[in-house]
This record gives structure tokens, C-alpha cells and sequence, in this order.
């Protein structure tokens, strides 16, 4: 009988991981908690039955975890990796967390793609309080849109304005899953996902772009083409945007695109330059 | 982290312009936009665009952009090329087993705070890292990172992680504010007006910064509920291959607790 949700949730398995010590989080613990429920079930006879059942599927989920240390422990990682970064950064940089708890001031605005392999903060050694981040499917900056697309135009509003970042920088990269969705939409425009395929195709003209020029490419290089060409008309989208628009022109914001190759190891990284003729700057 | 900047290192990187190709971009500037642009700053755009099919060049003097290349540097160096066959089998495909939700905040990389190496989390991150409800019209980008996630990377974990001191939070809990109004601020936090009644209703006698902390864990919670009213989630939960956890990083006081939703 599949399960039923209600609106309300059971928060269980809470773990606050301040004070634990790492190496706590044994099979000490583990037995523990099979003692304390063993102990409760033999006390409490008059248990619901629902109750006991569920009590008896934990203790055989922690004795199982227990005796297969190999076995993949989300909650552990989380633990452990928490704990790694308190120790080996946080505590070792008291004076800039303490600076960065009380405000942030980045001077990038950054989109990356949502990819576990490309986070800028691996990538480009972001440290906190360097970069603010959006992060979604294949890097992409939508046009304006306050209907469809309030996401990202919220970041970019926050950024530009409260934050006044001096830069946005769209970084594509290789082998992107979104981009290569993109590229295989057919021409027909039919669709098979709920969200994907109409979301990249925010990038569309980057597609009709690299299809009429690199006609000669395999469809492998066209799409490694098109992840370049999408940051160039992410930058051109991020023009509709007038608070963007006025701090490009005032020269506050910098607008820069990059690729991420994670095949070769490269990194390329261009500006978007611009000229404003004096004539003009009279009207 | 050594020292990049001497002047005999020959950098593994291009920093080569590319030309631009503007031309659908700002296009939309004039079909698209419907509230009144100031015209001189529209002439100025105009010219840019122009300028912009014109030559390549590359800024002589640009700090920032040097900074990127010495932090690609710093990672090439110290990581790629240091783990060659980890990143050859990464560069074949990537299987996460979490997909993160976390806030835009630079101070709250997921990868910084809960050490994910590259390959391990796939994330997306906006402002207060919310989930909206399923929405196709409106709510596309989260959608479709939750939808690449669960669909094609099968990822066992969404974990939404909040923070403290967040901007975004803030915003909720202090409207309306007829003294400041956004474009997108305001319309993108309101997700979280559940959260924010919740609060009220529960703690609307205790200090606000209190307020703030309880909200920033109680729209982890409400985000948390809205990723069930995507299909593809509700049964991946239902049949037992996935969880949804929520988290919450506290920098103030250095922790970071965790917990997950049950079914029953």
C-alpha cells in the first residue's frame, strides 16, 4: 500500500552538528539506539502496533547501517562534510567569517550552470563572500520577464542593485546536459518534458546560429559551439534588464562570458566590450 | 595556495575575446519591453550593439578578470591536475546522489560548507533557495533542475538548505514596504508567505531577528512540501528511491543542522 501524504510533515531524524565530535558519530551510537528502542518495545506492551512496527523497521535500518560501513550515508556525509569545512576553514579564519556574518559584498554576480561538476567555487577558488550565485539548468539569463522568469530576475535585481556587484560573469562549460537538450528538440518543437526543453529554449537563437554556420561540425561539436554562443546570448539577455542596462552603460557592472572545458582543462573568459560614440552621448 | 602572479608563468588558458553575437539578444529590448525606456539610454544602447559586431580586442588592464584566470589557475594546478583519472571519469558523466537547493548568498556555497567535491552535488541556488509550487508557466527554472535531477541524474537525496542573516528572508518578513519596491524581489520571496504566516502566527510576540531565524528554517520547510507537488518527486519519494531533507546553516554560530521528511 504506497504510503499517503498529509500537508503537515514529521521532521525526525535531526541532527544538529555543533558540538558532535567527528569521531562520535561511531557505532556507539548506533548501539544505543538499538538498546533504548529494544528496551522501549519490551516496557511498552501496550504499544499500537503501527507504532511498533515502525520502531522495528528503524532498528533494522540502523543495524543494517551499522553493519555495512561501506554503505552510502546521506546524513553522515552531510555531517562529515560540515564538519571538515568548520574545522579546516571557519575555525581557521575567525576574523573573516566573523566579518562575513555581519554583511556580504561580492563583486560577481555569477551563473553556472547547475552541474556537479562545474561550481565555481572548485573551479575559479571562489572563497565565500566572493561570488553571488544562480545556479539552474545550462547557465541560461532569460530576457525580462516579470511573469515568467521572476527567479532570476530577482538574483539579478539584488545583485545589481542592493548588492552593486561589478561584474556578471555566465560561464558555460563542456559536455552540458541542457545544451545538448537544446540541440536535440526537433524541429517540429514537440516536447517530451515538463520543464526542461522549455526552459533551454531560452537559448534557441544560439541553436538556429551554430545549425545555418557549422553545418559541417558533428553534432558533438555543434553543441560544444552552441554552450559558447548560449553565454553570448545570455549576455545580450541580461541588456533587457534596464538596471543592468544602466550600469553597463554608467560603467559599474562588467559583463564578461566564460567555457568551462572540463575534457581539456581550459578555461576561456571574454568581455563584452562597449563604445559609446560622444556624438550620441549629447542628445 | 601559492603565489600566481609572477610574471614568468605561462598560463594553460585562453583568454582570447570571442565575437559576440548580439544579434536576437537586445533585439528584445525594443519588442519585448513594455514600461517606458529612458531614450537617451535606449540611443546609447543602440550604439553599443553596433559596436559590438565590430572587432575583438581584450581589455589591457582588467583586475577582475585576471582574478578568474588565477582562480582557474589555482584549480588547475591544485586539483585537476592532480586527480587525472578522477576527472576523466568525471568528464565521461556525472552521478550525484544529492540535489542541492541552496541561497544565491556568497557566503553559502554548498560546496564550501558541506565540502561536496565536484561530481557529488548537483545544485541549484536563487535567492532564499525556494521551491515554488509545480508552476509551468511561471516557476520553469527550478523546474527544470529538479525535474534534470530526479528524471535523468536519479539523484537519492534533495536536500534545500537555509542560512542565517538571509536578504531574501528579510525581504518577506518586512513586507509590504511602500517605501522600496522591486521588480522581482518582492513577487520571487512571496513563495514564502506560508512560512512567514506560520511564523507570525506562532511567534509574532518574539523579537524580529528571532523571527527571521525561525522563518529562514520555516520556508526550508515550506519549500520542502512545494517540491511534492512536482509528479515526478511525489513518486520518486513514494516508492522509496529518494528523500527530501532540509538543512540549515547557521554562520553566526558555525553549525549546521539537518533533518528529513518521513512518509507515513
Amino acid at each position: 500500500m504506497a504510503p499517503k501524504f498529509t500537508k503537515c510533515m514529521l521532521l525526525c531524524c535531526s541532527a544538529k552538528v555543533s558540538q558532535k565530535e567527528e569521531d562520535s558519530m561511531g557505532s556507539e551510537s548506533y548501539e544505543e539506539a538499538i538498546a533504548a528502542l529494544s528496551k522501549l518495545l519490551s516496557e511498552k506492551a501496550d504499544l499500537g502496533s503501527v507504532a511498533a512496527a515502525k520502531i522495528k523497521q528503524v532498528t533494522a535500518e540502523l543495524e543494517a547501517a551499522a553493519a555495512d560501513p561501506t554503505k552510502f550515508n546521506p546524513v553522515k556525509r552531510i555531517e562529515t562534510g560540515f564538519l571538515h569545512f568548520k574545522k579546516e576553514k571557519y575555525e581557521k579564519n575567525p576574523d573573516l567569517y566573523s566579518a562575513l556574518a555581519k554583511g556580504q559584498s561580492p563583486k560577481f554576480l555569477v551563473f553556472a550552470c547547475s552541474d556537479s561538476r562545474v561550481c565555481p567555487s572548485h573551479i575559479l577558488d571562489f572563497q565565500p563572500g566572493e561570488a553571488f550565485m544562480v545556479r539552474n539548468i545550462a547557465n541560461m539569463v532569460p530576457s525580462y520577464d516579470k511573469k515568467k522568469h521572476t527567479g532570476v530576475g530577482a538574483a539579478i535585481e539584488y545583485a545589481v542593485l542592493h548588492l552593486k556587484v561589478e561584474n556578471i560573469v555566465v560561464i558555460g562549460h563542456s559536455c552540458c546536459g541542457g545544451i545538448k537538450g537544446l540541440m536535440s528538440i526537433p524541429d517540429d518543437g514537440t516536447t517530451a518534458t515538463d520543464f526542461i526543453e522549455n526552459w533551454v529554449s531560452i537559448c534557441a537563437p544560439a541553436k538556429t546560429k551554430v545549425k545555418s554556420e557549422c553545418t559541417e561540425l558533428s553534432f558533438l561539436e555543434q553543441c560544444n559551439n552552441c554552450e559558447k554562443e548560449a553565454v553570448n546570448v545570455s549576455l545580450g539577455n541580461l541588456l533587457t534588464y534596464p538596471f543592468v542596462r544602466e550600469a553597463v552603460v554608467k560603467k559599474t557592472v562588467a559583463l564578461k562570458g566564460a567555457h568551462y572545458d572540463f575534457v581539456n582543462g581550459k578555461f576561456d573568459l571574454w568581455n563584452l566590450d562597449f563604445q559609446i560614440s560622444p556624438s550620441l552621448a549629447a542628445v | 595556495m601559492g603565489n600566481f602572479f609572477g610574471r614568468n608563468q605561462s598560463f594553460q588558458m585562453d583568454t582570447q575575446s570571442a565575437e559576440v553575437g548580439v544579434e536576437e539578444g537586445p533585439n528584445k529590448i525594443f519588442i519585448s519591453q513594455q514600461q517606458v525606456v529612458d531614450e537617451e539610454v535606449q540611443a546609447k544602447v543602440e550604439m553599443l550593439i553596433a559596436e559590438l559586431h565590430g572587432t575583438k580586442h581584450h581589455p589591457p588592464n582588467d583586475p577582475d578578470a585576471q582574478k578568474l584566470d588565477h582562480g582557474f589557475h589555482f584549480f588547475k594546478t591544485n586539483i585537476f591536475d592532480a586527480h587525472p583519472e578522477y576527472f576523466s571519469e568525471l568528464a565521461k558523466g556525472q552521478s550525484p546522489k544529492f540535489l542541492v537547493i541552496a541561497c544565491s548568498d556568497s557566503r553559502v556555497s554548498p560546496s564550501v560548507v558541506l565540502n561536496f567535491k565536484p561530481g557529488e552535488a548537483f545544485v541549484g541556488r536563487n535567492i532564499g533557495n525556494m521551491v515554488p509550487q509545480f508552476d509551468q508557466l511561471r516557476h520553469t527554472e527550478i523546474g527544470a533542475v529538479i525535474e534534470y535531477a530526479v528524471k535523468s541524474l536519479e539523484v537519492d537525496n534533495i536536500l534545500v538548505m537555509g542560512h542565517s542573516r538571509c536578504g531574501g528572508i528579510e525581504r518577506l518578513m518586512t513586507l509590504p514596504d511602500y517605501t522600496q519596491t522591486y521588480d522581482f524581489i518582492d513577487e520571487w520571496v512571496k513563495i514564502g508567505l506560508p512560512a512567514k504566516k506560520k511564523v507570525l502566527q506562532e511567534a509574532g510576540d518574539l523579537p524580529f531577528a528571532e523571527q527571521l531565524t525561525l522563518c529562514e528554517k520555516e520556508s526550508v520547510r515550506n519549500s520542502m512540501v512545494n517540491l511534492l507537488s512536482y509528479p515526478f518527486v511525489r513518486n520518486a519519494v513514494v516508492n522509496g528511491t529518494m528523500i527530501v531533507r532540509g538543512g540549515y546553516y547557521d554562520f553566526v554560530n558555525g553549525s549546521f543542522e539537518q533533518w528529513k521528511m518521513c512518509t507515513h
